[in-house]
C-alpha cells in the first residue's frame, strides 16, 4: 500500500505531502523542495545552453554541435562545463578581493530566488507570496548590484565600462516593466503569482496583448539579450563586466545568464499565458487521482520553453542597438506608453467594466489595447515623416564634442 | 542556548550583523566599501522587517534603498573617485565629541525603553507581540493599499509624496547638470 | 517571542551609529551614507511599534513607506548637490566648503 501511495503521490506532484504522512518533518520536506528546484533549475541550464546554439544555427544554416554525445551533440556543454570546472581560477593581480569573489556567487543566488514564487503546476509551489511579484521586482533590482560588484573589483576599466552599461540598461529598463506588469496585477486584483494565474481564464496576453509586448521587451533588455545584449557587446568592450573572470567564476555568470532568461520565459507564461492551465486540463481526475497537476507541470513546461524559443529567434534575427538607441527607446517611448496604457486600462476597468462579463471584458480591453498601441506607431509615424526623429539630442551633442 | 528561543537567536544574530556593518560604514576609509557595508547593513534591516512580520515594507526596502539607493551613493562615489584615496583622514576633529554624544544617546534611549518600556523578558504583556491572526498580517498589505488611496487616510500625503518624488527628480537633474558654458569650456 | 525592547534597543543603536557618522565623517558622502542609516532606524521603530501596538491598522507600515519615498529623493538632491559641489570646487569634504566663512 504504501509503494501505492507514494506512486500516487508523484503522479499528483505532492511528495511532500506523502512525506509528511510518513512523518518526515517539515524543515527537510522544504529543504528537499529547495534542492531540488535549484538542482533542476541548473541542469536545465546545461540542456539550454545546447538548445540555444542548436537553434540558432540552424537559423544561420549551420548544424551547430554535433560531435560530443552522438549526432545531435547533446552533450556538448556538459563537455563544455567540465572544461570551465578543470580551469584555474586566476585573480588578476589588483582586484578588490571581497566584491571581485562576492559577485559570480551573489548573482547565481539572486537568479535562483526568484523561482520560489513561479507555480510549476497547480499547488506546487515554493512559497505562495502575496506580493510575489513585487519579490521579483526586487530581488532582480539585487542581481543590479553584483555587476556593480563585479566591475569595479575587476580594476578593469573594461569591466567597469560593461558595469555602468549593465546598470544604466537594468535601472532604465526596470521602469516600464513595473508598470507594464501593474497591468496584469490590477486586472488579476492581486500581486500572488498563484492568483494571477487562477484569474486568467482568458490569457492576460489576449487581454492586455501591449502589457505583453512591453514587459517581453523590458525582459530582453532585464536578462541583457539581443538586441540588447550592450552590456557585454564582445566586439566594443570584450565581454562587459566578467572579463577578468576565468573558469568556474566565469561560469556562473554564464548560469546566472541563462537562469535569468529562462525565469524571464517562465515569469512571462505566468503573468500573461495563464501558466500550468490550458482548457481545464490542469483540473483533470482520474478514478481519484489528481493527474492534472502532472499535465500541468507538462503545460508549464511546454509553454516555458515556446516562450523560450521566441527569446532565441529574436537573438538570432535582430543586431545590437547603441547606447543612446536603448536608452531614447525606453524614456521616450516604452515608459510614456506603459504610463498611458496603465491609465487606459484603469480608467477602462473601473469605469465602464466593472460589472462586464469577462468575455465582452476581454474584447474591449484587448481592442483599447490595440488602439493605445495603433495611435502610438501613427504618433511616431507622422513625427518621422516630419523628419524629426532622424538624429536624436545625445547623438548630437556627441558629434559636437568630437 | 542561554535560554534563548529560536527567533530570539535569530534576531540577535541579524542585529548583531547589522549593526557591525554599520559601524563599518561609518569607520571604514576606503568609500566604496564602507558603501558595499551599507548595502549588508540595508539586507539586515530587511531582514528585521521580516522578523516583524511586514514583508512588504521588506521587499520595498530591497528595492529602493538596495536596488536603488546603494546604487546612486556608488555612482555618487566613483564620480568623486579622487578622493576616495586610502591616505586622507576620513574623521574630522570632533571624533571623539561625536562618539560621546552618540553613546550618551544610546545610553540613554536604551534607559528609558528599559524603565519605561517593559523589561527584558517580559513581565508585561505589551513586550511582546500581540497574538494576531496570521491572515490579519497578509492582511496588512490590504490594508496599506486601501489606506493610500482612501480619502479619510492618507491619500493627500501620497499624492504630495509623489509630486515630491518628481520634484526631486527633476531638481536633481538640473543640478547635476552641466551648464552649456562649463561644458563648452 | 522577541521582547518589543530588543527592536527598540537595536534600532536606537543602528540610530547611534549613524549619529556618530553624520558628526564625525569628513567626506559628504559618508555623512548621506549615515543619514540613510538614521533613516532606516526611524523605519525599524515605526515597523516595531505598528506590530506590536497596532497591527490591525496600517499607521506605521504607511509612514515607513513615506520615510522610504523621502530617502530616495534626498539620496538624488544629496548626490546631486554633492556632485555638483564636487565640480565647482573639486573637493567633497564637508569642512573645506567654508565659502561663507567671515
Amino acid at each position: 500500500m504504501d509503494i501505492m501511495e507514494l506512486l500516487k503521490s508523484l503522479l499528483e506532484l505532492d511528495l511532500g505531502g506523502y512525506l509528511q504522512s510518513v512523518g518526515t518533518a517539515v524543515w527537510v520536506i522544504n529543504l528537499i523542495g529547495v534542492l531540488n528546484l535549484a538542482t533542476a533549475c541548473m541542469i536545465i541550464v546545461i540542456f539550454l545552453i545546447w538548445l540555444e546554439r542548436k537553434v540558432i544555427a540552424r537559423m544561420q544554416d549551420r548544424i551547430g554541435p554535433n560531435r560530443v554525445g552522438g549526432k545531435y551533440g547533446l552533450l556538448q556543454s556538459v563537455a563544455d562545463a567540465t572544461k570551465l570546472l578543470s580551469k584555474e581560477l586566476i585573480t588578476p593581480a589588483g582586484v578588490d578581493r571581497i566584491p571581485y569573489n562576492v559577485a559570480p556567487v551573489l548573482i547565481v543566488v539572486a537568479s535562483l530566488l526568484t523561482w520560489a514564487v513561479i507555480p510549476l503546476a497547480p499547488g506546487v509551489i515554493g512559497v505562495d507570496l502575496n506580493i510575489a511579484v513585487f519579490f521579483v521586482l526586487a530581488i532582480s533590482s539585487v542581481s543590479v548590484v553584483t555587476f556593480l560588484l563585479a566591475g569595479w573589483g575587476s580594476n578593469n576599466k573594461y569591466a567597469l565600462l560593461g558595469a555602468f552599461r549593465a546598470v544604466a540598461q537594468m535601472v532604465s529598463y526596470e521602469v516600464p516593466m513595473i508598470v507594464s506588469l501593474l497591468v496584469p496585477i490590477l486586472l488579476a486584483r492581486s500581486m500572488s503569482t498563484v492568483d494571477i494565474v487562477e484569474a486568467q481564464g482568458i490569457p492576460f496576453i489576449v487581454v492586455v496583448p501591449l502589457s505583453a509586448l512591453i514587459f517581453f521587451i523590458s525582459a530582453l533588455a532585464e536578462t541583457g539579450r539581443t538586441p540588447f545584449d550592450l552590456l557585454e557587446a564582445d566586439s566594443e568592450i570584450v565581454a562587459g563586466f566578467h572579463i577578468e573572470y576565468s573558469g568556474m567564476k566565469f561560469a556562473m555568470f554564464f548560469l546566472a545568464e541563462f537562469l535569468g532568461t529562462l525565469f524571464m520565459s517562465a515569469f512571462f507564461v505566468v503573468i500573461y499565458l495563464s501558466g500550468y492551465r490550458f482548457f481545464g486540463v490542469e483540473e483533470l481526475m482520474i478514478g481519484g487521482l489528481h493527474i492534472g497537476a502532472l499535465l500541468g507541470f507538462i503545460v508549464f513546461v511546454v509553454k516555458v520553453f515556446l516562450v523560450y524559443f521566441v527569446f532565441i529567434w529574436i537573438r538570432a534575427t535582430l543586431p545590437r542597438v547603441r547606447i543612446d538607441q536603448l536608452l531614447n527607446f525606453n524614456w521616450k517611448f516604452l515608459v510614456p506608453l506603459s504610463l498611458v496604457l496603465l491609465l487606459t486600462v484603469a480608467v477602462m476597468d473601473k469605469l465602464f467594466l466593472a460589472d462586464a462579463a469577462q468575455i465582452p471584458k476581454a474584447a474591449v480591453l484587448m481592442v483599447t489595447n490595440i488602439v493605445v498601441g495603433w495611435v502610438t506607431v501613427e504618433l511616431l509615424r507622422r513625427r518621422d515623416n516630419d523628419g524629426q526623429t532622424a538624429v536624436s539630442p545625445i547623438t548630437e551633442e556627441a558629434v559636437t564634442a568630437h | 542556548m542561554f535560554g534563548l528561543e529560536f527567533d530570539q537567536i535569530f534576531f540577535v544574530l541579524i542585529a548583531a550583523v547589522t549593526l557591525g556593518f554599520s559601524v563599518l560604514v561609518v569607520t571604514m576609509r576606503n568609500l566604496f566599501h564602507a558603501a558595499l557595508a551599507l548595502m549588508v547593513a540595508f539586507l539586515g534591516v530587511a531582514v528585521t522587517y521580516v522578523t516583524l512580520g511586514a514583508g512588504f515594507l521588506a521587499m520595498a526596502q530591497l528595492l529602493v534603498y538596495i536596488g536603488a539607493i546603494s546604487i546612486l551613493i556608488i555612482f555618487g562615489i566613483m564620480m568623486t573617485r579622487r578622493i576616495m584615496s586610502a591616505e586622507e583622514e576620513p574623521f574630522n576633529g570632533q571624533a571623539g565629541l561625536a562618539a560621546f554624544t552618540a553613546v550618551i544617546f544610546f545610553a540613554f534611549t536604551t534607559y528609558v525603553f528599559i524603565n519605561y518600556w517593559p523589561a527584558v523578558p517580559a513581565v508585561s504583556p505589551l513586550a511582546m507581540a500581540p497574538e494576531v491572526d496570521p491572515a490579519m498580517i497578509d492582511n496588512s498589505v490590504v490594508l496599506l493599499g486601501q489606506a493610500f488611496v482612501n480619502p479619510n487616510a492618507y491619500v493627500l500625503p501620497f499624492e504630495v509624496a509623489s509630486v515630491m518624488l518628481l520634484a526631486a527628480l527633476v531638481g536633481s537633474v538640473f543640478i547635476a547638470k552641466p551648464r552649456i558654458q562649463e561644458a563648452e569650456a | 517571542m522577541i521582547p518589543m525592547s530588543w527592536y527598540l534597543i537595536f534600532s536606537a543603536a543602528l540610530f547611534a551609529i549613524g549619529l556618530y557618522g553624520v558628526m564625525a565623517r569628513r567626506n559628504a558622502i559618508a555623512i548621506l551614507m549615515s543619514v540613510e542609516l538614521l533613516l532606516n532606524a526611524v523605519n525599524i521603530n515605526l515597523v516595531t511599534f505598528w506590530r506590536y501596538r497596532t497591527p490591525d491598522r496600517s499607521v506605521g507600515l504607511a509612514w515607513a513607506v513615506f520615510v522610504l519615498a523621502v530617502a530616495a529623493a534626498e539620496a538624488a538632491v544629496g548626490l546631486a548637490l554633492i556632485i555638483s559641489v564636487y565640480r565647482n570646487r573639486d573637493s567633497v569634504i564637508a569642512e573645506e566648503l567654508d565659502l561663507l566663512r567671515n
